[in-house]
């Protein structure tokens, strides 16, 4: 197994935030404390595009750099998980994480105010017992120990988020951009699902 | 007495001279960064507590046939 990541295509996310809701309901993450938000350039312009961003378990993660008491650590799969017991809220992560991902249940507060940091577990829990009550109240659901992947992925309608093995992501999304093909004629609904080959095989068949 | 002031003077310029050529001194900056170790608690893998039962196989198994069926492009084909 190689390493897990997620993988957002701008061409398809339509900022419905699904994504968002089931992470939510999934780990019934505190009012305040968002793992998992849309972020949308040149709202309301023609051409505008969203992207679905939360921690993106980088491989060679900053919070893991900064961490004044080192509660974090990296599992086989390449995901990152942190112990809250070992955390002391301290903010130093969220200020080292280029994706804003470590989010705190009582928001900018002063120093030790702050709470236990959250962040996206890659739905794969944290130091408790697997299953276990413990688990689901500091880290929410482990789906990756039932050989599930993160909710947000599997939830997106328009599989614009998608997750998993790298390389396994990486093949679908090559696969996706050489069936829309390339050029700055690619936008629309064409181009995310089914321009490019498709769309000249149907000509061809003289369907469209 | 212009003579003692002279010197006085003197003295005091002399004095200023040395605080601020003090400051012009390097110190060494290199920081030496330590590696840290994860300090909290172990984890258990995820194939080894829940249904796996520690069948690694079938957990990779069972999560890659989950990220291939993302690919909408196999339902069609």
């Amino acid at each position: 197994m190689g390493r897990m990541k997620f993988l957002c295509d701008a061409e398809r996310c339509i900022e419905c935030n699904g994504c968002v809701t089931a992470c939510k309901n999934e780990h019934e993450v505190p009012w305040g404390v968002n793992r998992r938000r849309v972020v949308t350039m040149n709202d309301g312009v023609p051409g505008e595009r969203s992207i679905s961003v939360a921690c993106m378990h980088c491989s060679d993660a900053p919070c893991m750099a900064v961490c004044p008491t080192d509660c974090f650590y990296k599992t086989e799969d390449g995901v990152v998980l942190h112990d809250k017991d070992k955390c002391i809220g301290c903010g130093y992560c969220f200020f080292a994480c280029p994706f804003g991902a470590p989010q705190f249940p009582n928001g900018p507060a002063a120093f030790g105010a702050r709470g236990k940091m959250d962040k996206c577990t890659f739905c794969a829990g944290g130091p408790e017992e697997t299953g276990s009550a413990a688990e689901y109240e500091k880290y929410g659901s482990n789906r990756l120990a039932q050989g599930k992947l993160p909710l947000c992925a599997e939830m997106c309608s328009t599989k614009a988020l998608i997750a998993g093995d790298a390389d396994v992501v990486a093949n679908i999304f090559r696969e996706r951009v050489l069936r829309r093909g390339t050029g700055a004629e690619v936008w629309g609904w064409d181009a995310a699902y089914g321009g490019g080959e498709r769309k000249q095989e149907r000509k061809r068949e003289g369907q469209s | 007495m212009s003579s003692t002031l002279k010197s006085i003077a003197l003295a005091a310029l002399a004095g200023s001279t040395l605080l601020g050529l003090s400051a012009c001194s390097e110190v060494p900056q290199v920081t030496v960064y330590e590696q840290g170790q994860y300090r909290g608690k172990a984890d258990t893998r995820p194939w080894e507590g829940g249904e796996f039962k520690g069948d690694r196989a079938a957990w990779e198994k069972a999560l890659k046939e989950r990220a291939r069926g993302q690919n909408e492009y196999n339902r069609i084909q």
